[in-house]
């Protein structure tokens, strides 16, 4: 991308590695900012580079470049519709055992309330990549939400991410599995267990949290039983939150949340913390069974 | 932002000193009179920058063209000091950016002219601020911008001195001294008041120089009500090849107007009627009420 754009910059908070930018940073040294340990200035510069007319990466741990700087998230970006893309990486519990100060399972809440701002949360590389291809094209804030677990490839190479839309990436009419991040390929693993018991589950990618596909999420009201929602975040505020005020106002249905509860997480891997809040595919399997009234 | 526009800007043209500070009496009793219409305002700091506006803008230091806002080459003033709108609104509109008709619907409903700036309604206006602190990051990013297209357009920064209490700007002051961005510029309009109080007394600014220099800053200091002193110390720029400049004006809250000159509560005092008389006839400007 910095290849082919000359106003496609980086922005960072020290985090080079983390945020693997080693490499960007030898090829174009002169398009490279690090702020160093100063996530509200990092913000702002970001906002400068834009007024500029640059394409600012702007990359950090997703706990401290949400938290840090929300307000200027808020003004600097979202209310001055800054073109400006945030990169937050190792979101939800991928620090695990570094504790909640660096576990970032608020960032959706936050994030999605803010206007002008397009939140997306890919689910696999391909789709990382496609979306990063496309923030370059989209005209204003961005926030991309980037996992550090390994996860399989869910999509096909021809998957193309489009803003607003959910795609479905199995069919069924009995329950609706709505998942975002590194909760996808849990679902489908549910969704597979799910049919060995004759119950048919689709599923659907939500990696656009905002704006949401609210008519693929009426689509799945309407036609299934029931609609379970999964993400590495808080339930409240998040995925859940959203897809929750959508029924709510237009089309009422049975429906589970799964997420962490409103609790600081116990010390522990990701994956054990995943495990702990029931974030699996046995988890998803069991809640799904649940809301239908099967178990 | 206006979308970017090709056009050449208009050649600075001199103006006195005199003119200036006419100029400068002209945009006090303009926000004096918009803050007694909409009832709110913030007149202690509108009238301790009025100078320093009325040089940057009708003193043609910046390098603007008001009939294209969004020329891509610009100098970048940034308002980081949001609240003394009065005073700023008024100072683009006298510069040309808006109709100065659009200055009696300040705060109205649905007005383009919000409590603090907003650059999606309001030609001229670089970025959203109010909230403090914000200003001097985003002119740092405006300055790396410049040096990373090769561009000479120059970014100048005002803010409050209370305001320098917010972390944000040290941050941001590092990072301008790491990057060497001597196309930067911020300008404190040091009142020595804040909302609450005299900024001694609430937080200790002093040493403010040293401070700067300490960061990295070629620190100049200027009367801020002195224009022939404004214009020369902001022609003279960057005051050090390699480094940011600090120019910290020394300003008297509220100056020009007996009344509230260097009074706490004319933070955010609203003049009545007779005020607006009265400080119409100490500025020597006459009153549109």
């Amino acid at each position: 991308m910095a290849e082919t754009d000359d106003r496609v910059c980086a922005v960072v908070n020290d985090s080079v590695s983390s945020t693997k930018l080693k490499n960007f940073s030898r090829r174009f040294p002169a398009r490279f900012v690090n702020v160093g340990i100063a996530e509200q200035n990092m913000i702002g510069v970001g906002a400068g580079l834009a007024n500029g007319g640059m394409v600012p990466y702007v990359c950090g741990a997703s706990c401290f470049l949400t938290a840090r700087a929300m307000e200027q998230i808020k003004v600097d970006l979202c209310y001055s519709n800054s073109n400006v893309k945030l990169c937050g990486m190792s979101s939800g519990m991928a620090y695990g055992q570094l504790g909640p100060t660096h576990h970032s399972i608020e960032d959706l809440a936050w994030t999605r309330i803010l206007p002008n701002l397009a939140v997306i949360v890919p689910a696999d590389a391909l789709e990382t990549a496609r979306a990063m291809h496309f923030s370059l094209l989209h005209q204003g804030p961005t926030f991309l939400r980037i996992s550090r677990l390994p996860v399989p490839a869910v999509h096909a190479d021809d998957h193309p991410f489009a803003l607003g839309k959910a795609p479905v990436l199995r069919e069924g009419n009995d329950i609706a599995l709505l998942a975002n991040g590194v909760m996808v390929s849990r679902a489908l693993d549910a969704a597979d267990s799910l049919r060995a018991l004759g119950i048919h589950a689709r599923v659907l990618n939500m990696s656009s949290m905002k704006p949401m596909d609210e008519e693929a999420v009426l689509d799945a009201a309407r036609t299934t039983r029931g609609i379970l929602t999964a993400e590495e975040a808080l339930a409240a505020g998040g995925l859940g939150g959203a897809v929750a005020e959508i029924l709510a106002l237009h089309h009422p249905a049975p429906m589970r949340i799964l997420g962490v509860p409103g609790v600081f997480a116990p010390t522990g891997s990701a994956e054990f913390l995943l495990e702990h809040f029931g974030l699996t595919a046995p988890g998803i399997h069991n809640a799904a069974l649940e809301l239908l009234g099967e178990k | 932002m206006s979308t970017p526009q090709s056009a050449p800007v208009t050649p600075a043209s001199p103006i006195s000193a005199e003119s200036l500070r006419i100029e400068a009496n002209r945009i006090r009793l303009s926000a004096m009179t918009m803050t007694h219409h909409a009832g709110l305002g913030h007149t202690g700091g509108d009238l301790s920058s009025a100078d320093i506006l009325a040089t940057l803008y009708l003193g043609n230091i910046l390098h603007v063209d008001p009939a294209h806002p969004g020329w891509p080459q610009r100098d970048r003033f940034i308002m980081s000091k949001g609240h003394c709108s009065g005073a700023f609104y008024s100072t683009l509109a006298f510069k040309g950016f808006f109709p100065r008709e659009w200055l009696r619907t300040f705060m109205d409903p649905l007005a383009k002219l919000n409590g603090h700036p907003d650059r999606n309604k309001l030609p001229g206006v670089e970025a959203n601020t109010g909230p403090l602190g914000h200003g001097l990051p985003i002119g740092a990013g405006a300055a790396l911008a410049a040096r990373m297209r090769g561009e000479s357009w120059r970014v100048f920064v005002l803010v409050g001195d209370g305001e320098l209490q917010e972390g944000s700007n040290w941050e941001a002051a590092m990072t301008a001294q790491h990057y060497g961005l001597d196309n930067l510029v911020v300008i404190v309009d040091r009142n020595r008041i804040q909302q609450g109080d005299f900024t001694e007394r609430i937080s200790r600014m002093e040493a403010l120089p040293e401070r700067w220099r300490a960061f990295g800053f070629a620190v100049a200091e200027v009367d801020g009500h002195d224009h022939a002193a404004l214009r020369a110390c902001l022609s003279a720029l960057p005051h050090a090849a390699g480094k940011p400049s600090c120019i910290i004006a020394h300003t008297i809250k509220g100056k020009g107007v007996s009344f509230a000159e260097n009074k706490p509560a004319w933070h955010h005092g609203v003049p009545t009627k007779e005020q607006l008389v009265l400080a119409a006839a100490e500025l020597g400007v006459e009153a549109e009420l």
